[in-house]
């Protein structure tokens, strides 16, 4: 929580020097509240002052990035519980679990699903992030043999998995460079797993038994100096693991609690065995704040959605999905087939589309950009007008694609149909249906 | 820094209602706490699931849907029972679907007649949904009520346009009603301080605030579900204390995702797993965000999302 001016002119010389540029020390506090300026300003501010100032700028949950490279993952940094609030930051990362127990064969065709299971929507691509890396056997050597491997497959960020530092330090061997998430850090190894995390700049999971003891064990972790920490609250029952993430994101935010002002790390799949249940359990972790979510296997079936729900919970809500604007071919339309028009809120875009596809009426979908606004709020703010939508017909190029000129706009910007006839002089303008769930039976009793 | 676990100041508590009546009756609602966190307060009866039954052949329904109903979508009161009997619903929600205008467009009379074979054949509470037309609701469910009086059905769902109407039938024929707004919580505030100055008890009222699946804007309806338990739980506003309704079996599996089959898209994995998954998935979204009832249609996605909510209200 930031401090306040008062707060932070406690903590300055309090001399008036003028040296930062401000006619007092409290107008420079006041400045520093309002971040209008930077501490390093004060020339004299003593060491003390200093860390604490810039622990109480800290934000309440820790960003931390695992990974180096364009495909470093960021999470934490939330600040808020309910996402009408302001906005979630930083989804949760997905990560595919392999272990080094498995045949190189499976090891293989997990690599490859991580790589090949990309769904792209609305312009965006969506994947998942991360390769959680275990040490089932025990064994250095094989350990740093599979993380060798893994790291050549993909530049996605890595956690490694193990009790034993020894295991961990064997697997940094092999891609210390990649900064990867070290798991987990104990009550029993935590000296060990601090000093290699400490040692090769990498974020440090800590696990303990419950959440009391997880707070006690980040804050001597914290006193060692390890910033960066993802938790784990060793709950496998799904009651208890769901209450501890919202235990714990309202800790940090409500109460300031540093100790738990971490991003979590979830296991779905220590909380069951079945594929299908371990998938739902993840869906509520992706809304109820998840860190990161380890999958014990990756499926298109259960992927996907899983994406696509992390995408939608992480929507800004002050910010309206938009798709691009252009020209969308649903069901392979030819030169008779049936024109419609509609705004690049995605939402709009979805359900239209959707529609059309019920309809089995192959048909060209005009997308015209309206910032993201729906028909109607488009409509009314003046961005899905007929002279906004005539040039964007004009130019897009329907015309070369279809031989009849009959276009159909929305039934909520029926009132535009009498200025588009102008603009459009070559076009019959027809309205269609208001409603989505209308246009099937439409389409079908439509004659070119 | 000693560790306290936080709690949040709640001052409300949702409404109980009672759902259908006799033995199977279902109470629902009376949350002193936001879903599912049961660390700060109670929620005395758990989310219940409804499983959806047409009154129409579906024309274009998934295989992986349309098969657990094998042989009995063209008779609804079979496959009411089967519902029941093979896969234990605990409640019904008889969709009218053969009423739309833009379909079927089946008479009032004859959609009632229907809805009173179904409710004569089951004793599980019984909910009818119309079709959103306004007019053709007006006309049909004034009709389900006054056919089906003493049933206690919960019909919907009332619009403010057509809230009047039906609200006044629901109240003649003591039938409990589904108070319908798109996506809105000052509109839904707003229909049911209209229902209550009708005369609708508090107690025959819960609210659909319109939802919609996984990747079709699941988000609005959550953050808005969301804000009316913000408002209900901890700002006192006794308008937004309703039980909450999702009728979300239909979204979900009218998805262009769902209608893929396997070997079209192998990316998206095996097909009757995923209508399954983006079903139960939804529904637990719509649960976390205050769902009471929740309208679904597969079995085995109805299966996974009862055991969630067992584990997660596990003693």
């Amino acid at each position: 929580m930031a401090l306040t001016g008062i707060e932070i002119f406690k903590l300055l010389p309090k001399t008036n020097c003028k040296d930062c540029g401000e006619p007092t020390c409290l107008a420079f506090a006041m400045k520093l509240a309002a971040a209008k300026a930077e501490l390093s300003a004060c020339p004299h501010v003593s060491e003390e002052a200093k860390t604490k100032l810039t622990e109480a700028a800290a934000p309440p949950i820790i960003p931390v990035t695992i990974g180096a490279g364009d495909r470093a993952l960021k999470v934490g940094g939330e600040t808020v519980m309910f996402r009408h609030e302001k906005r979630f930051e930083n989804p949760p990362g997905l990560a595919l679990l392999i272990s080094d127990d498995m045949a190189d064969a499976e090891v293989d065709k997990r690599l490859k699903k991580f790589k090949e299971l990309e769904y792209e929507r609305i312009g965006l691509v969506l994947k998942p992030d991360l390769v959680a890396l275990k040490s089932a056997s025990g064994d250095k050597a094989k350990f740093e043999a599979l993380v060798n491997k893994v790291k050549q497959s993909t530049d996605s960020g890595l956690i490694l998995m193990s009790d034993s530092p020894d295991v961990i330090a064997a697997g940094l061997n092999a891609c210390a460079d990649r900064k990867p998430l070290l798991y987990a850090a104990t009550e029993e190894n935590q000296e060990k797993m601090a000093e290699l995390a400490k040692t090769n700049s990498c974020p440090l999971a800590v696990k303990a038994a419950n959440v009391e003891k997880l707070a006690e064990l980040t804050a001597k972790l914290a006193e060692a100096g390890i910033k960066e920490m993802v938790i784990d609250s060793g709950s496998r029952k799904l009651r208890q693991a769901f209450e501890d993430q919202v235990i714990i994101r309202s800790a940090a935010l409500a109460k300031k609690f540093r100790p738990l002002g971490f991003p979590t790390i979830v296991f779905p799949g220590e909380m069951t065995d079945d594929p299908l249940k371990e998938a739902v359990i993840a869906s509520i972790f992706v809304a109820k704040y998840g860190g990161i979510i380890v999958l014990s296997d990756f499926q298109g079936e259960s992927l996907f959605p899983l994406l696509v729900e992390r995408l939608n919970i992480y929507t800004d809500p002050q910010r309206p999905l938009a798709t691009t604007e252009g020209i969308y071919e649903i069901g392979s339309p030819g030169e008779n087939s049936p024109v419609l028009i509609t705004s690049n809120f995605s939402l709009t875009y979805f359900i239209v589309s959707g529609e059309i596809e019920t309809s089995r009426v192959p048909s060209y979908l005009l997308v015209k950009d309206t910032e993201g606004l729906s028909v109607m709020t488009a409509w009314a703010a003046g961005k899905f007008v007929a002279d906004a939508i005539a040039p964007f017909v004009k130019k897009c190029g329907i015309a070369d694609k279809v031989s009849h000129r009959k276009l159909i706009i929305p039934g909520y910007a029926a009132s535009e149909s009498g200025g588009l006839e102008e603009e459009l002089p070559d076009w019959e303008i027809q309205v269609g249906p208001r409603e989505g769930s209308h246009i099937p039976a439409y389409l079908k009793s439509w004659q070119p | 820094m000693a560790f306290e676990v936080p709690k949040t100041a709640y001052s409300g508590r949702i409404k109980e209602i009672k759902l259908g009546s006799g033995d199977k009756a279902v109470i629902v609602g009376g949350e002193t706490c936001y879903p599912l966190y049961l660390f700060e307060g109670e929620m005395p009866h758990p989310p219940r699931i409804a499983m959806e039954v047409w009154d129409m052949p579906p024309q274009e329904w998934a295989p992986a849907a349309l098969e657990p109903f094998e042989g009995v979508t063209d008779d609804p009161v079979a496959w009411a029972k089967k519902c029941i009997d093979d896969y234990g619903a605990e409640m019904l929600c008889l969709q009218l679907v053969s009423t739309d205008p833009n379909g079927l467009d089946r008479g009032a009379d004859e959609a009632a007649e229907v809805v009173k074979k179904v409710a004569d054949a089951v004793t599980v509470p019984l909910i009818v949904w119309g079709t959103a037309n306004l007019d053709k609701d007006t006309e049909v469910l004034r009709k389900v009520a006054e056919l089906c009086q003493g049933k206690n059905l919960i019909i919907g769902p009332l619009e403010e346009g057509d809230h009047k109407k039906i609200g006044a039938a629901a109240i003649g024929y003591h039938q409990t009603v589904v108070a319908s707004t798109p996506i809105d919580i000052n509109l839904a505030k707003q229909l049911n301080i209209l229902l209550g100055n009708l005369g609708v008890p508090d107690e025959m009222i819960i609210v659909d605030p319109t939802v919609s699946c996984i990747g079709y804007g699941i988000e609005y309806c959550y953050s808005v579900m969301e804000r009316m338990r913000m408002a209900g739980l901890t700002q006192q506003d006794e308008k937004l204390q309703f039980p909450l309704i999702c009728n979300i079996s239909k979204e979900a599996w009218k998805t262009k995702e769902v209608h893929i089959p396997t070997e079209a898209e192998p990316k998206l994995g095996d097909a009757k797993k995923r209508g399954i998954l983006l079903e139960a998935m939804s529904a637990m979204v719509l649960i976390l965000a205050g769902g009471d009832v929740i309208v679904m249609r597969h079995p085995e996605a109805i299966k996974l999302v009862q055991e969630m909510i067992a584990e997660l209200t596990a003693k």
